[in-house]
């Protein structure tokens, strides 16, 4: 049987499609459209040629956030499998200290990482104070990195937590019993229960690491330009908006392309189909 | 036959609950033993202790003469058909048959006709290609058994693994299992809470309660000759009332003294009487060892379950003959009929039918199906 659709069905979707079509696809219809015209509004394919120009700060960008994403699993990864392992009081405990720095805005973490950072900061002060050398860590890469990975670690773990926790325990004794040493279990059964975990976790560090702006200009001390400085000084000149709008187009498509890839390599999770 | 597995004063707590308390226990090479008895005892937890994936708190465990309290259950030659099956819902039903010839690095070309020979041996041919996930549950147990016979373990623990199927299916795969178990030669530990199934399929039947033992024996021994109240009641039908030893071979009863063929009691010590129902000949008033007055009459198919008030006890006993409510009879009762325990902890408590009704009887085995 068909269902139809009522009246009041309709209205209620209303107010969804509305949202949908203003706030989201309105936008990427702006996107396209700057992305292929003149400053004047006449078609041309120049903006994405100019992005020849901005290779650098492509492999740059996508370079640096593969790094934070990496980083983020690495230590996500086996806290997360901790945490779903831990007694309830002490899983609702970790859950907190993992929330906390959520509850404070992104832009004062980062600059509180800067007063830590800076050359002058809590932690060379420290250094000199013991007489050690000290360390040069604003303006470089690794600091860049650290703060993508600090700012967006919750967003890997709380998705690995979830799944990992999901994960019935009887069938990690199954395949123990079946002779399954711990890495084994881990490998063979662990890992691929919680790959949609793993999707989500990388995605939501991926894709605001690409994008930053903020961080890469604090912390990298102006040294680096990533997408997010690029797009980000484009839209402040009306001209350049068209060059703006054909990185971020870029940008969102490399990005639906990995998440395509990633899907593809774990499409054999949930089905069972792997022979 | 040599002795492969064996529990030595083994206890378990947990939050300071005794769940097994002082369990002693061997466990002999190809041979089929059941644990068997009401939920809650600790069959489940005993499993677990010889699979590895439990530590005892006290005592110790050896298989093949090597304590392996310590050792991790993937390196145990020891395989489970766990109670809720615990198939990988990531791997297709050949996958996770051949998950552990996989970790052992066997080639497609070896793993391949063994996985088909165990999917044939469990009667599911042609469902390699299937998501357990989607399987009924009488499906999905039937992979567990075959993942875990797939590898030739010496010992395999099942776990009520007949408990999800259908009358039928069920009687098939007690003949099936059995008959693996027969031509393989792998030691099986089976739990069940079903008497039936644990009569029918072992050569020795454990039968626990309360986190203990109570009697370890063939199934005939624990059928004839129950040590306690408990295992009388528990196993068939039984007629449990308070006696006192004459002399070795005479019993006192209900007010009438028995010959018997049991001894070695010291005289006139209060004992536990066990007969059973279909041990009783229904006789007339002046033939009987004993007289009562029928209470209730219940057809069974092959025979009448009689229910008879004698001086305040009432006694189930099943009689081809018909006998009509408040009909006074006679009953008469062979000595070998007779069997006479010492008292236990149990005396008292079970085997009186005064409470009996079969509506009673279907609930409580609802009850024990459900868990
Ligand atoms: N991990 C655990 N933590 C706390 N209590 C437990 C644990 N495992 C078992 N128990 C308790 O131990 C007792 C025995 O449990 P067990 O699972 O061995 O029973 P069982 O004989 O297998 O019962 P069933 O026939 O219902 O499966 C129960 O009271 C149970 O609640
Ligand atoms: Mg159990």
């Amino acid at each position: 049987m068909k269902q139809k659709r009522t009246l009041s069905g309709k209205i209620v979707a209303y107010p969804h499609v509305l949202w949908s079509v203003l706030f989201i696809m309105l936008p990427l219809l702006f996107v396209l459209y700057f992305a292929f015209t003149t400053p004047d509004g006449a078609f041309t394919f120049d903006n994405i040629i100019a992005l020849g120009n901005h290779k650098a700060t492509f492999a740059l960008s996508v370079s640096l956030s593969l790094l934070a994403t990496v980083f983020c699993f690495l230590l996500g990864y086996p806290l997360a499998y901790f945490m779903a392992q831990a007694s309830p009081k002490k899983q609702k405990l970790l859950m907190t200290l993992l929330m906390l720095p959520m509850w404070t805005n992104l832009l004062i973490r980062t600059y509180s990482m800067m007063a830590l950072m800076d050359d002058a900061g809590l932690i060379n002060s420290l250094l000199s104070a013991l007489h050690l050398n000290t360390i040069r860590m604003i303006g470089t890469k690794g600091a860049v990195v650290f703060g993508m990975a600090y700012d967006f670690f919750p967003y890997m773990v709380l998705p690995l937590y979830t799944t990992i926790s999901k994960i019935d325990k009887s069938v990690l004794e199954a395949a123990s019993d079946l002779g399954a040493s711990p890495a084994g279990v881990m490998t063979k059964v662990v890992l691929p229960l919680s790959s949609s975990g793993i999707i989500s976790g990388v995605t939501m560090v991926f894709v605001p690491s690409i994008s930053t702006f903020y961080i890469s200009q604090k912390l990298g001390g102006g040294t680096f330009d990533l997408l997010g400085d690029a797009i980000e000084r484009q839209f402040q000149n009306v001209n350049t908006y068209n060059v703006g709008a054909a990185i971020s187009l870029v940008m969102m498509i490399l990005v639906l392309l990995s998440l395509w890839v990633m899907n593809r390599f774990t499409d054999s999770d949930e089905g069972g189909t792997q022979a | 036959m040599k002795k492969l597995i064996e529990l030595k004063n083994v206890s378990k707590a947990f939050d300071g609950e005794v769940v097994l308390d002082n369990l002693n226990l061997d466990i002999y090479d190809q041979q089929f033993i059941t644990l068997l008895g009401p939920s809650g005892c600790g069959k489940t937890t005993t499993l677990r202790l010889v699979g590895g994936f439990e530590t005892p708190d006290s005592g110790d465990i050896y298989f093949d003469g090597q304590r392996i309290n310590d050792v991790p259950s993937y390196k145990r030659q020891i395989n489970t058909v766990f109670q809720k099956y615990a198939l990988f819902p990531h791997l297709n039903v050949f996958e996770n048959v051949a998950f552990s010839l996989r970790l052992q690095k066997k080639g497609i070309a070896e793993i391949a006709p063994r996985v088909k020979e165990m999917l044939e041996l469990v009667a599911l041919k042609g469902f390699e290609r299937k998501n357990v996930n989607f399987l009924s549950g009488g499906q999905q147990q039937r992979v567990a058994i075959a993942r875990a016979l797939i590898s030739h373990p010496k010992v395999l623990l099942l776990d009520e693994p007949l408990g999800a199927l259908d009358l039928k299916l069920r009687k098939d795969m007690q003949n099936e299992l059995k008959k693996i178990q027969k031509q393989t030669g792998i030691t099986f530990i089976y739990v069940t809470h079903d008497q039936e199934e644990a009569l029918s399929m072992s050569d020795v039947v454990v039968v626990m309660a309360d986190g203990r033992i109570q009697q370890i024996g063939a199934p005939t021994d624990i059928y004839n000759e129950p040590k306690n109240a408990f295992v009388a009641d528990f196993i068939g039908e039984s007629n449990i009332v308070d006696g006192v030893m004459e002399e070795d071979l005479k019993v006192t009863f209900s007010g009438h003294t028995f010959t018997c063929v049991d001894k070695g009691f010291a005289p006139k010590e209060q004992v536990d009487v066990v007969v059973r129902p279909e041990d009783v000949d229904v006789v007339s008033v002046e033939q009987g060892m004993l007289t009562g007055v029928v209470t209730s009459v219940t057809f069974k198919g092959v025979h009448y379950e009689i229910i008879v008030d004698i001086g305040g006890f009432k006694w189930m006993i099943q009689s081809t003959d018909f006998v009509g409510v408040d009909e006074k009879i006679g009953l008469y009762i062979e000595p070998d009929a007779i069997h006479i325990m010492k008292k236990s902890e149990y005396s008292g408590k079970y085997g009186d039918y005064s409470s009996f009704s079969d509506e009673l009887d279907e609930l409580s085995d609802a009850s024990a199906v459900e868990e």
